[in-house]
């Protein structure tokens, strides 16, 4: 293990930072796929808890998400214990530290701007064009799993980081399978009369 | 202002019924009914909110303090 | 189908088709009507205007208003002649394409002229051998806008206007929401005039007699000679050129028709309605008339159905036929049309549940006006009317007696192929 990486007990106050907002935006951005995914489920709304609410909870986390990153690439960046480079940000594998661990993150935080982004302008691009590009979020967000394995679940310094990664994956595996393989389709007793001419 | 709904783009999702119950109410499909074209002063507001929180932008405005 | 043998009594005249007789050649046609006048647009219009010509394609809107606007657009525009007889029951575009081609082709060349379009189309349904008669006719003529001949996937509302554009457009033949209308954004989003290719042949003698002329048979308020397509128990689509506001009695009486012992007429075909025998016989073929007792004129087709059918058995198998026939894109339509047919099948086959019928008049409330074109509209009011005018046999079936009538032969032509839409 290299000697960077070993001292990550270092008690420079923007590592903590940047370790910190790290952890607290993934789990931002897992809870926020997750109310994505609970968004397109008519079965999950009732009076008491319309889908516009949830589709709030989904916007307002991921902007939320978007403000921890910026400060943790922002930590990042000015703290020169590790040797990011400063494209690192945006450009991918411009790292030194970690080339690729870190380029993960980069492409997830450049395809989170790019989800965000649309999302604010929907309503001046097709829906269909806005849709297309929202599944980037099935991309987004494995990349940010990998980038924290890779960076952020140091053996050192305790498994919990380990733990949470692999908690994050099984909760957002089991509300994806929700998702998909669970039907909205409304029952009733007139289905029969329904079906008769098909 | 009118208020009218694309019928193929529309998939039922159902929130423009949550975000404007006063004018549209959902048959037992899912679908909205609305209560009329041409929409009260009032309710001009939440039409646009519900127009935005459609997902496939199916809820058409025209005209009206837009 | 009598196509090659339409008769028609001595008092009738006949206009469009007068050379029907005689072959669809152009020399036939040319020693009738004469050359292709070669007037300008403006005083073609202004014809037309004269004429009072209504659209004969169904919804009969008059024609100089649909070409004004259309021409009235800047750029280029484009002219599509609606052959595509999208109901089973009708039969007139056919004949009129086989057997009168150089009218709807003169038609074509007058329309482009008028709205000054460079582009034309003209659509039909493959499979029954009009393509090559109207191919063949096409090339006897040297016309100045070349016309594309295109043939349109079989679904019933396929030929609606929006439809057609967005097909010749490159898309599915499925209705588009509206606006833009075609006459606005039409074929590759220019404007676009859509006429049917009875209204088009209209045109081309129009433009030869003369306004005036074509006022001098008919109704009033919506002068001309009219196709019909007549269908009863022996009489299978025997189409017929008719003044408008004449008795449907007297049409359906001289096709053939046993008119006494009918019960009641589809009028408009399956976009149209029912009504009892004894009314509609007595009725004016026209829009207006049609309109004020609660049916439709539509493409001119009338079916009168013996008093030994079941109406609820014929009306239950078009409804079937209608839903299956939905475009798929809206939530009401394709969900409504076959939830109601369901409950009608139940209803004529003797397993009606009681308990459906809130769920019936509830779906014939909640499904009309949804949808991106009318197709849901027309199917329920064409069942409305049939449980309106059957509503004697409706009861007996609702109590669990269906007619011993549900197992005579079946009347209304329903195509078994599924709809196509490319």
């Amino acid at each position: 293990m290299s000697v960077v990486a070993a001292s990550a007990f270092s008690s420079n106050p923007l590592w903590y930072t940047t370790r910190s907002t790290g952890v607290v935006a993934f789990v931002l951005l897992t809870l926020s796929f997750a109310f994505g995914l609970a968004a397109t489920k008519r079965g999950l709304a009732s009076r008491h808890w319309p889908r516009f609410a949830t589709q709030a909870l989904h916007r307002n986390v991921s902007l939320l998400a978007l403000a921890f990153l910026v400060v943790h690439i922002f930590t990042t960046l000015a703290d020169s214990y590790v040797h990011v480079g400063w494209w690192a940000w945006i450009v991918p594998g411009a790292s030194g530290y970690r080339t690729v661990w870190t380029a993960f993150g980069t492409l997830a935080f450049d395809l989170v701007v790019i989800l965000i982004v649309t999302s604010l302008l929907r309503e001046h691009m097709s829906a269909a064009l806005w849709r297309a590009i929202h599944w980037a979020a099935y991309v987004a967000w494995p990349f940010a799993f990998l980038h924290f394995l890779g960076t952020g679940t140091d053996a050192a310094h305790g498994r919990w980081g380990i733990y949470l990664d692999a908690l994050a994956l099984i909760f957002l595996g089991v509300a994806a399978g929700l998702r998909w393989l669970t039907s909205d389709e409304p029952s009733g007793p007139l289905r029969s009369v329904q079906r008769t001419v098909r | 202002m009118r208020i009218r709904v694309n019928p193929i783009d529309c998939k039922a999702h159902g929130v423009c019924a949550e975000m404007l119950p006063e004018w549209i109410e959902l048959d037992e499909w899912g679908y909205p009914i609305l209560d009329g074209e041409e929409l009260p002063e009032q309710l001009m507001a939440h039409a646009r909110r519900a127009a935005r929180a459609c997902p496939t932008l199916a809820i058409v405005l025209e005209g009206g303090g837009r | 189908m009598n196509a090659t043998r339409v008769k028609a009594a001595p008092v009738w005249e006949r206009r469009l088709l007068a050379t029907v007789d005689d072959g669809p050649d152009l020399a036939v046609h040319q020693q009738h009507w004469g050359p292709l006048p070669s007037a300008r647009a403006p005083e073609l219009l202004s014809a037309v205007q004269a004429s009072g010509l209504l659209g004969r394609g169904g919804a009969g809107f008059p024609t100089a208003r649909k070409m004004l606007t259309v021409a009235a657009a800047r750029g280029r525009t484009v002219v599509v002649a609606n052959g595509a007889e999208g109901e089973p029951a009708s039969a007139k575009d056919r004949l009129l394409l086989m057997r009168a081609p150089h009218l709807v082709l003169d038609g074509i060349q007058l329309a482009a002229k008028i709205v000054h379009a460079d582009e034309a189309y003209l659509v039909l349904h493959g499979g029954t051998g009009t393509t090559e008669q109207v191919y063949a006719a096409m090339h006897q003529r040297r016309d100045r806008v070349g016309v594309e001949l295109r043939e349109l996937p079989a679904a019933y509302v396929a030929s609606e206007e929006s439809a057609l554009v967005h097909w010749l457009s490159g898309g599915e033949a499925k209705p588009t929401f509206t606006p833009p209308r075609p006459f606005e954004r039409g074929v590759n989003g220019r404007p676009t005039l859509v006429n049917n290719v009875e209204t088009l042949a209209h045109l081309a003698t129009i433009v030869r007699r003369g306004g005036e002329w074509f006022r001098e048979a008919g109704d009033a308020d919506e002068p001309g000679t009219l196709l019909v397509t007549v269908s009863g128990r022996g009489v299978d689509r025997r189409v017929a050129e008719v003044p408008t506001g004449i008795r449907i009695g007297d049409v359906l009486e001289r096709a053939g028709v046993d008119v006494a012992g009918s019960q009641a007429v589809l009028v408009g075909g399956y976009f149209g309605t029912w009504l009892p025998a004894d009314l509609a016989a007595q009725l004016p073929l026209s829009h207006h008339a049609l309109r004020a007792a609660g049916g439709a004129l539509g493409a001119g087709i009338l079916v009168a159905l013996p008093r030994d059918s079941c109406g609820v058995a014929e009306t239950a198998r078009v409804a079937a036929y209608l839903a299956a026939h939905n475009a798929g894109q809206c939530g009401p339509c394709l969900n409504g049309l076959p939830s109601l047919a369901g409950a009608l099948n139940a209803l004529a086959t003797g397993r009606w549940d009681e308990r459906w019928w809130p769920a019936l008049e509830r779906w014939m409330a909640v499904v009309p006006g949804r949808g991106a074109c009318r197709h849901p509209d027309g199917a329920v009011r064409f069942i409305a009317s049939g449980l309106s005018v059957f509503a004697a046999d409706v009861a007996e079936h609702r109590a669990g007696r269906p007619c011993a009538s549900v197992s005579s032969p079946a009347l209304l032509r329903v195509p078994a192929v599924p709809p196509a839409w490319r």
